[in-house]
């Protein structure tokens, strides 16, 4: 068993970029994710692993790092907060294109524009519908605890390596501003400059006589050409949905109603199960792990024996519509969820599911 | 057991810290744990709290709406935490400030004169230790050798110094709290 | 003499530099980008560092520069060359690194991410070709566009009052210590060309050195943006832009003393 620690989310991330043998931080301060950035300067993994952590100008300049540095095979990663986010989608739209691997944590926040710094959970259409301009999605992991903000980092990075593919954690401010016990996994070397070239022999690391020019680009002028690199795109997301779509389920055996939720409402929601069947009545948590690819398949499998779900998200409710699409309508799906920054008890998210199946 | 405490006064009580002390005693003694803060400009000379949650089962939510215990250290805290005390539960304060003091029946009521007692005993930075102490002698959630265990744990090496002084504070707490 | 006799190795005056692609060039004749391009590659064909290079073209006339340097390039965003050199280069310092940028990229949409760059003194080096204008999308105005020039959506000439000055981003840059080398030279005489290879030498051997940003403006011309042919816009470039970007070195690093 690894380390064990009791650490904020924000730190559990900086914490396991280091062990994953991440070779490239850069960032930017925004609340509520600043301390991702101290916590590599305090630890100073330069000296150590090697690992360069830099504090850009502005988001827009630290994504741009993150596409130079993964242009050359590197595993480079980025952080902010959601208007930090929205500021990033130019260079995320790019390095889907250049199809480069990357990890970028959003810690959300209230929206839209400067908003509140509170959690919150309303980038969920930005996260999983792309983001940027352009027909493309990223891998988009949403943790629920500390210990998976450690994790999810070890394999945002694989992920984004397999896939080629930009990778997002979504968190919010609730996960990444708390306290909980995690257990570290256990470092792993960063690769030497000729394991990289193996592994990435497209990588921009010098031409040597052996090969021709490698060149990262996102640009296609005839459009033939850019149809059939977005097909090409599109194959990748559809081997992802095949492949690596990730879920939990919680008590939904013999539910008759089902919470869905991920991140920190899926916590509040857990609460909320274990209250209503104080009560007698048979509630479940679904959780989905990957927001993208998201777990339709399994849900519908579920819809059968359901008489409803009540999606229970931090925002008017955007995780719904891919809830919606997934049980073709064959349930009703309603949506409960405060929003600005308010969180949700589980004291409120129980009174909305029996208001909202039970008659109150 | 569970036991979900909330904990909120003035930034620069030493609100976060009792918080995380308890937190890491609370690993000390293999039980789960969560520290959720309320975090940003509003700590900044405003009002800070922490929801702190001990469990010896997996914690679903760290975020609830009532609690076991609330312990409060100025006005505002009382005015808003009072009420989400489960009834049963605990309210442990120090009346130094309050002007409105808690009326509640149906829970139990504990003061304690920390602010006085760190002056008293010279050393304003043992306020928190102190709050601690007397919360532990009405819950002694926590074996009083894995607080230490927790301090050296939350505190830098540097400041190891003082945790004798800490634990001063703990002991003198569990001797001034009161029942109203 | 027919062409057999014409290319037979005794016979060669002047060829393509190993460094090119195979790819004809896709810039208008008569524009200085080739002339750039083609002293770039002899530089690093000298230096033999063919295979410790990569380059970074962000989006202007250049943005396809990638398909005629047959090194390791980056296409970048808009403006965003210098942070992505600068992740490559931290990432690689072994590697020698450049930026190839006009005057939109690093004067305007990048300004921040340019003097940055320059003022942590990142290790690599920046071309910057000046045209006075927005080649790739038509012939708008740019930073640098002179006051009283046309350009599509300054059709009357820059008004200073209006539009504001151009930038001297150069002389600006130079003022910065992470900044160690600057020099502005041109690609339209045999002389300027000779001059500008020569900067363009020392640009890359500084990187050895780690001392900075290494910098080099190159003033060319764009004679279908100015709507002249090539040599009125050669002399038109002498007359109007010289003056007010003169050429010569803006920063040379002081000998250390031994």
């Amino acid at each position: 068993m690894g380390e064990l620690k009791l650490m904020k989310g924000n730190e559990a991330v900086a914490e396991a970029a280091i062990r994953a043998g991440a070779d490239g931080y850069f960032g930017y301060p925004i609340t509520p994710q600043s301390e991702i950035m101290e916590y590599l300067m305090t630890e100073k993994p330069y000296e150590t692993t090697g690992m360069v952590v830099l504090q850009a100008e502005s988001e827009v300049a630290a994504i741009n790092m993150v596409y130079g540095g993964a242009a050359c095979g590197r595993m480079v990663m980025t952080s902010s907060s959601s208007p930090g986010i929205s500021l990033k989608m130019e260079g995320i739209s790019y390095l889907a294109g250049a199809e480069l691997p990357a990890v970028i944590v959003n810690v959300v926040r209230g929206g839209p524009g400067l908003g509140t710094i509170q959690p919150s959970q309303s980038d969920y259409f930005q996260a999983t519908k792309g983001g940027g301009h352009g027909d493309y999605r990223m891998y988009v992991l949403a943790p629920a605890s500390v210990q998976e903000m450690s994790d999810f980092v070890k394999i945002g990075f694989e992920m984004a390596f397999k896939y080629l593919n930009p990778v997002m954690i979504l968190s919010d401010g609730a996960i990444g501003q708390m306290m909980e016990k995690v257990v570290l996994f256990d470092p792993i070397p960063r690769r030497t400059p000729e394991e990289i070239e193996k592994q990435c022999p497209w990588a921009t690391t010098g031409k040597n006589a052996n090969r021709k020019h490698n060149v990262i680009t996102s640009l296609l002028l005839d459009s033939h050409e850019q149809e059939q690199h977005v097909f090409k795109l599109r194959d990748k997301y559809e081997r992802m949905q095949k492949e690596d779509v990730k879920f939990e389920k919680i008590q939904c055996d013999d539910a008759e109603f089902l919470f869905v939720a991920y991140g920190s409402s899926a916590r509040i929601c857990q609460k909320a199960v274990d209250i209503a069947r104080a009560q007698g009545i048979k509630v479940g948590l679904f959780r989905p792990i990957t927001l993208f690819p998201f777990p339709s398949e399994e849900l519908l499998k579920l819809s059968s024996q359901i008489k409803g779900i009540l999606s229970v998200e931090m925002s008017l409710g955007q995780m719904i519509e891919d809830i919606k699409l997934a049980v073709e309508c064959k349930i009703p799906v309603n949506h409960f969820g405060r929003t600005g920054g308010v969180i949700h008890s589980p004291g409120e998210v129980f009174e909305a599911l029996k208001s909202t199946y039970l008659g109150g | 057991m569970t036991e979900e405490i909330i904990i909120a006064g003035f930034g620069g009580q030493g609100v976060l810290s009792m918080g995380k002390i308890l937190a890491y005693s609370g690993i000390m003694q293999n039980q789960e744990v969560s520290w959720m803060p309320s975090y940003g400009p509003e700590m900044r000379g405003g009002t800070a709290n922490v929801t702190v949650i001990l469990s010896d089962e997996m914690i679903s939510s760290p975020i609830v709406n009532e609690f076991d215990t609330a312990i409060i250290l100025n006005q505002q805290s009382m005015d808003k935490f009072e009420k989400t005390v489960k009834p049963g539960g605990i309210l442990v304060y120090d009346p130094n400030g309050i002007t409105r003091h808690p009326t509640r029946k149906d829970i139990t009521i504990y003061s304690i004169d920390a602010t006085d007692e760190a002056n008293r005993m010279g050393n304003v930075k043992i306020f928190n230790m102190i709050v601690l102490g007397g919360y532990l002698k009405i819950k002694p959630v926590i074996l009083i050798e894995n607080i230490i265990k927790g301090l050296e744990k939350s505190l830098p090496k540097r400041h190891h110094g003082l945790i004798p002084e800490n634990k001063n504070g703990v002991m003198r707490g569990m001797e001034i709290v009161k029942q109203n | 003499m027919d062409i057999k006799d014409i290319i037979k190795p005794e016979n060669i005056v002047y060829q393509k530099t190993k460094l090119f692609t195979e790819k004809p060039l896709s810039y208008c004749p008569g524009c200085g980008h080739g002339t750039a391009h083609r002293m770039l590659l002899e530089v690093l064909e000298e230096m033999n560092i063919q295979d410790k290079t990569v380059g970074i073209a962000p989006v202007g006339c250049s943005v396809l520069a990638y398909e005629f340097l047959d090194i390791d390039m980056q296409q970048a965003a808009h403006g965003r060359a210098p942070a992505v050199a600068t992740a490559v280069k931290r990432l690689m310092p072994d590697k020698f690194v450049f930026t190839y940028q006009g005057d939109g990229d690093l004067a305007a949409i990048g300004t921040a991410e340019t003097i940055h760059a320059c003022n942590r003194g990142e290790n690599f080096t920046m071309i910057f070709i000046n045209n006075g204008i927005y080649g790739m999308t038509g012939g708008q105005m740019a930073p640098t566009t002179l006051p009283g020039m046309r350009a599509s959506t300054c059709p009357f000439g820059r008004d200073t009052e209006i539009m504001g000055n151009p930038l001297k981003i150069t002389e600006l840059l130079a003022q910065l210590p992470g900044v160690y080398y600057v020099t502005r030279q041109a690609v339209h005489t045999p002389n300027a060309v000779r001059k500008t290879k020569k900067a363009l030498r020392i640009a890359f051997e500084n990187q050895k050195l780690k001392k900075g940003i290494s910098f080099v403006e190159i003033v060319s011309n764009c004679n279908s943006g100015w709507k002249m042919t090539p040599n009125q816009s050669n002399k038109w470039m002498e007359d109007n832009m010289f003056p007010f970007y003169p050429l010569g070195d803006i920063k040379v690093p002081q000998l250390e003393k031994v």
